[in-house]
């Protein structure tokens, strides 16, 4: 009776493994990395970042000894599942001297993650909805994304940057993922709930070898995610979208740009930033060309370049261009916010410019909204 | 008829005309879509000009190539500098905030024999530029991509953000956020394919001030991290030290 869920005894992540592999999946996972974490093929569960947290702050972002064995006190690696589904580079088509454009059809290896968090799942959907579900489908954003299968993780010891609590989207997934983990690290034993959210995930979970979860054991769970929730430290203001929408003329985006550096770290790393460029090359015989998008950033002086120039010089302009449309205009383009709440933007941000700190501040030197 | 080339050396030290030749692969292509009509560096037949592209690299440092360098302007249809020394100075700018006389008296024997300008300047201050290929030296694949633009008369890929975006879309982990290490990254042009922070240290500015580079916030947060003034100092006045931006920025940290 897997419906309920298993548990699996802390061992058993090795056979979870073997089992993605023996389906064709390259397993994925954050692995340490040049003392930072980063989403990588693994071998095997030995290969995760065990007993590892990150001691993370505005501005800085640093692995230490989380004092326990468990597999998953760390969250998340720099940058989210975006790289796997919409790499930085990609070529969209070649073509000769005949203009013909030749694609090069989607194709995706399939790919199973393991330790996919919720804020990442959220994101995952908010890209989704982007790149898949809009009137101009990214066939090759589909085909990797429906070659993904995805093992969440609830977390158990969020970041100091994590504020996913105050945007709905953490610290327990609730929906995106085939299978979900809550590690259950306790005195007398150590292992996991997994839980199925797809068929495919079902069917594996079946193989898993485990006992039937009992009701007491989800409860066990539940309080992982509780106490997670409760040990979060940042917060996002609430009704941010209403008060950006009041703030286009405030002072408080020049003083920000005294401290931004207009670097575009914090779109590279957020989860749900999708923009793009595109760029031509072509070969060293002038022959064929080529046509490729890569990353762009709402930060860069070029994205906002029309004819006669860029329309948002000052980094002021920038910096409020990018956290409006995160958290107010997302909500009029797709009917949700475009902040998940990972924090990723204020740990992996040079100068430490912190999200919830700047509307909190922006919060306190508007008045509220009139009540109606 | 193939377009002319013609490649011209200030003073320098002539890095950037070797990544031209380092070009190994590419070379044999690149000379039959193009006529090598002027590079001393690789051959001593000299076509007379006008020249179709002009690559220049070096500073204007002595009065004999504040001369020449509108010589060869004259001569050019497309003028592209290269390299930190063309488009900023090179390290040889490090004289422009200095005593030159005093300089010279410290570094060499006999100071008379130099005959040099008090200054080091980027090409740009004397005669107008179509394009600036940035590094120290430069980027091999930004040369070749911006002659085969060119050559295919679109716009050469030349960006003029930061580093960061470069480590970002490598997925490299910042040096400043793992480590607390100073890095120009921030306020650094992209363009060298990642080079330094890819191997886990700072960017040292090769490639010049990006645009609008916020060099003082930068500067404030390298003093949090445990940067003194004079490494600040030096940090700044690198290879691109002569770079307003970047030259502004040290000498404010030169008390
Ligand atoms: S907020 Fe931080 S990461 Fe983002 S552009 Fe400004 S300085 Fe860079
Ligand atoms: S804006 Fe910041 S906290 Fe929100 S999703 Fe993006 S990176 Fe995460
Ligand atoms: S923001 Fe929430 S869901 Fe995301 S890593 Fe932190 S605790 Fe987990
Ligand atoms: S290592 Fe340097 S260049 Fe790279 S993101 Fe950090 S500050 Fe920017």
């Amino acid at each position: 009776m897997s419906d309920a869920g298993k548990i699996i005894a802390a061992a058993g992540l090795e056979q979870l493994v073997r089992l993605l592999r023996a389906r064709g999946f390259e397993v994925w996972a954050a692995r340490e990395q040049a003392e930072a974490l980063s989403l990588q093929p693994i071998e095997s569960a030995e290969d995760l970042p065990r007993g590892r947290i990150e001691a993370a702050e505005a501005g800085k972002v640093r692995l230490v000894a989380s004092g326990r064995d468990a597999y998953f006190d760390h969250t998340l690696p720099m940058q989210g599942l975006k790289r796997l589904v919409s790499p930085p580079e990609e070529r969209l088509f070649a073509c000769g001297e005949d203009l013909v454009p030749h694609e090069t059809p989607p194709a995706a290896t399939p790919k199973a993650v393991i330790g996919a968090r919720p804020c990442d799942l959220v994101a995952l959907d908010t890209l989704t909805q982007v790149f898949q579900d809009g009137p101009q489908e990214d066939r090759r954003y589909r085909a990797r994304r429906e070659a993904l299968f995805l093992v969440a993780v609830n977390c158990a010891r969020p970041a100091a940057t994590c504020f996913c609590s105050s945007m709905d989207t953490g610290p327990r997934a609730e929906a995106g993922y085939d299978l979900a983990l809550t590690e259950l690290y306790e005195p007398e034993a150590h292992g996991f709930l997994v839980e199925a959210g797809s068929a495919a995930g079902g069917e594996l979970l079946e193989a898993l070898e485990g006992e039937p979860a009992s009701a007491a054991d989800r409860q066990r769970a539940l309080a992982v995610s509780e106490a997670a929730a409760a040990a979060m430290a940042r917060a996002m203001p609430s009704d941010v979208e209403g008060l950006l929408k009041r703030a286009y003329e405030h002072p408080h985006w020049e003083a920000v740009a005294e401290r931004c550096l207009a670097c575009a770290n914090c779109t590279m790393v957020c989860p749900t930033c999708f923009c793009g460029t595109v760029e031509d090359r072509s070969s060293l015989d002038g022959a064929t060309a080529e046509r490729w998008r890569r990353w762009d950033s709402c930060f860069t002086l070029d994205f906002s370049y029309i004819h006669g120039g860029a329309v948002r010089k000052e980094t002021a302009s920038r910096y409020r261009q990018w956290m409006t449309h995160k958290l107010a205009h997302w909500h009029d383009q797709f009917g949700r916010s475009g902040c998940v709440g990972c924090g990723r933007c204020i740990g992996w941000c040079p100068v430490g410019i912190d999200i919830t700190a700047e509307a909190q501040a922006l919060a306190d030197a508007l008045p509220a909204a009139k009540e109606a | 008829m193939r377009p002319k080339l013609a490649v011209w050396k200030f003073s320098s030290c002539d890095g950037c005309q070797l990544t031209l030749l380092d070009c190994e692969d590419e070379l044999l292509a690149l000379a039959e879509r193009v006529e090598i009509a002027y590079f001393l560096e690789a051959t001593r037949a000299e076509l007379a000009g006008p020249y179709d592209i002009s690559l220049v690299e070096g500073s204007i440092s002595t009065a004999e190539e504040l001369a020449r360098i509108q010589e060869v302007r004259a001569q050019s249809r497309c003028l592209i500098t290269i390299g930190a020394c063309a488009t900023a100075g090179g390290i040889q700018a490090l004289r422009n905030t200095r005593d030159h006389e005093a300089l010279k008296a410290t570094v060499y024997a006999r100071p008379e024999f130099i005959d040099a300008l008090d200054t080091s300047t980027p090409i740009a201050d004397h005669v107008p530029v179509d394009h600036q290929l940035y590094g120290c030296p430069i980027d091999r694949r930004q040369l070749l991509d911006t002659l085969l633009a060119l050559l295919k008369g679109r716009q050469p890929l030349i960006p003029d953000h930061s580093q960061c975006v470069e480590c970002k879309l490598q997925g490299t982990p910042c040096v400043v956020v793992t480590r607390g290490e100073p890095c120009l990254g921030p306020v650094t042009r992209a363009g060298c394919g990642n080079l330094c922070p890819r191997v886990g240290r700072g960017c040292y500015g090769c490639f010049g001030p990006k645009e609008a580079p916020n060099t003082a916030a930068l500067a404030e947060q390298l003093l949090a991290l445990g940067s003194d003034r004079h490494s600040l100092r030096d940090l700044f006045a690198g290879f691109t030290g002569g770079a307003p931006a970047f030259q502004k920025e040290s000498q404010r940290h030169d008390a």
